[in-house]
């Protein structure tokens, strides 16, 4: 039985873990920073007075919505890639690893555009009616009112958003790009499958994933909107 | 816009003229987007009938695509309701009035809910073929042979002198059990608390049990409650059986992106868009569902308790319920 729990293939490749995790890590910062840019250029599109910017910004994200983040994945290393023959580096690592970040956060801005929508939508009406009513313009009631109490109602969504998101980050692994996930498949094919090497990976992930959980949660309480 | 609006007043002359522009400037860069795009489509000949026409044939639909959706809506059935299962056990379990149930069951719950779906999809994949001829020699040796000849036979599991062998469905289902069942747990758990303390109370005061209060009052309107959150779950769900597409699970995904394409002149983007069309119109009738669930429940006075959205998933590990 002590050949089950054997932690020795963990702490002799440590390194090797790690290194999975460095990728993980530098894939989840990098679309973090993109699906909030490409997230919050959506929400603009779908609460602007244009129709046709509306429509277009629902039809994106009920599209990419309800793809599996597989497909996305597939759709943006295979086809976009390797057949439409886009590069954006000569190193098929490097170049894999920016598809990977850009099918990640283009999936992953689609929630971030809901998230932020429905911040937009729990401020009451009242509101910006007030404000109107004491003479401020559209761009001050929007900076001073409006988008000050949407942000902080949006923070503990945008955190569940970005947890999911670094757990997707494992999904990359269909998109040929190494990060965790494909690292304990690795080890896996090495030294054994075994519980204590699939612990080691899920240990790096609570890791990743409960701390940013703690740390969202603290600064929505701290900055909830007393209503 | 008709209804009223937090972000805009109706709009006055200047306003409409300013909106006009607007929408003539954004119209003109969709189509300059949308022209780049069949631009660099037609010339890599992505347009050719040869790399649709597998997708207007019989053939391919009654081999390939059909059971491929067979095979995934298979796992996501299957799956839901043993997530429904693991959720309402575990769900239930951390509202405990016992600690030594509540603790683990938490516990169980947020490790799950803390990693992703695919190392767990690995480790049901790769771990039992290694590690079961270790057990099989060990004291649990009986107990892991009854466990798959009696119960984990029925989602194709094998032993074979102690070694066991998991096929792709039965880790798919697994992982998914696993992952969506704690998230479910979480529903379950934020439905039960959404009855208003006076419904619970109420039934304490004339007389029921611990048992009576939660399965006569509690979880009824918690149910009616948290349906839409439930269904927008099995969205998740759904679109997470593509995962088994790592591990060669012949679904949707695998059927039509990786047979299809080899053997109709690779047309990989084609086939993409087939497949995607697909997943897009089960998601989108399953939220349809939520939605008009979501209505429903909003509607009935049966309930006393708070509607969960269709918006779906609880918190996610960490951030406790806001």
């Amino acid at each position: 039985m002590d050949q089950l729990f054997d932690f020795s293939p963990v702490f002799d490749h440590h390194e090797k873990i790690l290194e999975g995790f460095e990728a993980t890590v530098r894939l989840a910062v990098v679309s973090a920073v993109l699906s909030l840019i490409l997230g919050t250029i959506l929400v603009a599109m779908r609460v602007s007075p244009t129709p046709v910017l509306r429509a277009t910004g629902t039809f994106y994200v009920n599209v990419m919505r309800n793809t599996p983040l597989t497909l996305v994945l597939l759709l943006s290393s295979l086809c976009v890639s390797d057949t439409l023959g886009i590069l954006v580096s000569d190193d098929p690592r490097t170049n894999y690893y920016w598809f990977g970040v850009f099918g990640l956060s283009a999936y992953t801005s689609t929630f971030v555009c809901e998230a932020l929508r429905s911040g937009i939508n729990t401020v009451p009406l009242g509101q910006a009616e007030a404000a109107r009513s004491i003479g401020l313009t559209f761009t001050q009631s929007l900076r001073m009112i409006i988008l000050p109490q949407a942000f902080r109602t949006v923070i503990a969504p945008l955190g569940s958003v970005l947890i999911a998101m670094i757990k997707n980050t494992t999904v990359v692994i269909v998109a040929s790009y190494a990060e965790a996930a494909a690292f304990m498949k690795e080890m896996f094919d090495d030294y054994g499958a075994s519980i204590p090497i699939f612990l080691g990976f899920a240990l790096g992930f609570m890791v990743l994933t409960l701390p940013t959980g703690f740390f969202f949660g603290w600064l929505a309480k701290r900055m909830a909107v007393a209503r | 816009m008709s209804e009223a609006n937090v972000l805009f007043d109706a709009p006055g002359p200047r306003a409409r003229r300013r909106n006009a522009i607007l929408t003539a400037v954004s119209v003109a860069v969709l189509l300059g987007i949308a022209a780049l795009v069949i631009w660099k489509l037609n010339e890599e000949e992505q347009f050719q009938g040869r790399l649709w026409s597998p997708f207007i044939e019989g053939d391919v639909w009654t081999n390939l695509i059909l059971p491929g959706l067979w095979n995934t809506l298979r796992a996501a059935l299957v799956g839901s309701v043993l997530a429904l299962l693991f959720g309402a056990v575990f769900g239930l379990g951390r509202l405990s009035d016992h600690w030594w149930i509540r603790v683990p069951a938490g516990a169980v719950v947020e490790f799950f809910r803390a990693i992703p779906l695919l190392i767990l999809i690995f480790l049901a994949f790769f771990v039992p073929p290694a590690v079961s001829p270790i057990i099989a020699t060990g004291p649990l040796g009986t107990f892991q042979r009854m466990a798959v000849e009696n119960f984990l036979f029925l989602f194709g599991v094998e032993i074979n002198y102690g070694t066991v062998t998991v096929p792709a469905f039965a880790a798919l289902v697994f992982g998914l059990t696993m992952y969506n069942g704690s998230v479910l747990a979480e529903v379950i758990r934020a439905g039960v608390l959404s009855v208003p303390r006076g419904q619970s109370e109420a039934a304490y005061a004339v007389g029921l049990r611990k048992n009576g209060v939660m399965r006569l009052i509690l979880l009824p309107q918690a149910i009616t409650a948290m349906m839409p959150a439930i269904v927008s779950q099995m969205v998740v769900l759904l679109k997470d059986t593509a995962l088994g597409f790592v591990i060669a699970y012949q679904d949707l995904l695998h059927a039509g992106f990786k047979q299809v394409p080899p053997n109709f002149h690779n047309n990989l983007i084609q086939a993409a868009i087939v497949v995607a069309v697909i997943y897009i119109a089960i998601n989108l009738a399953l939220s349809r569902l939520a939605t008009w669930l979501e209505q429903r429940s909003r509607r009935s006075t049966k309930s006393a308790a708070r509607t969960l959205t269709a918006e779906g998933a609880p918190p996610a590990a960490g951030l406790g319920p806001v």
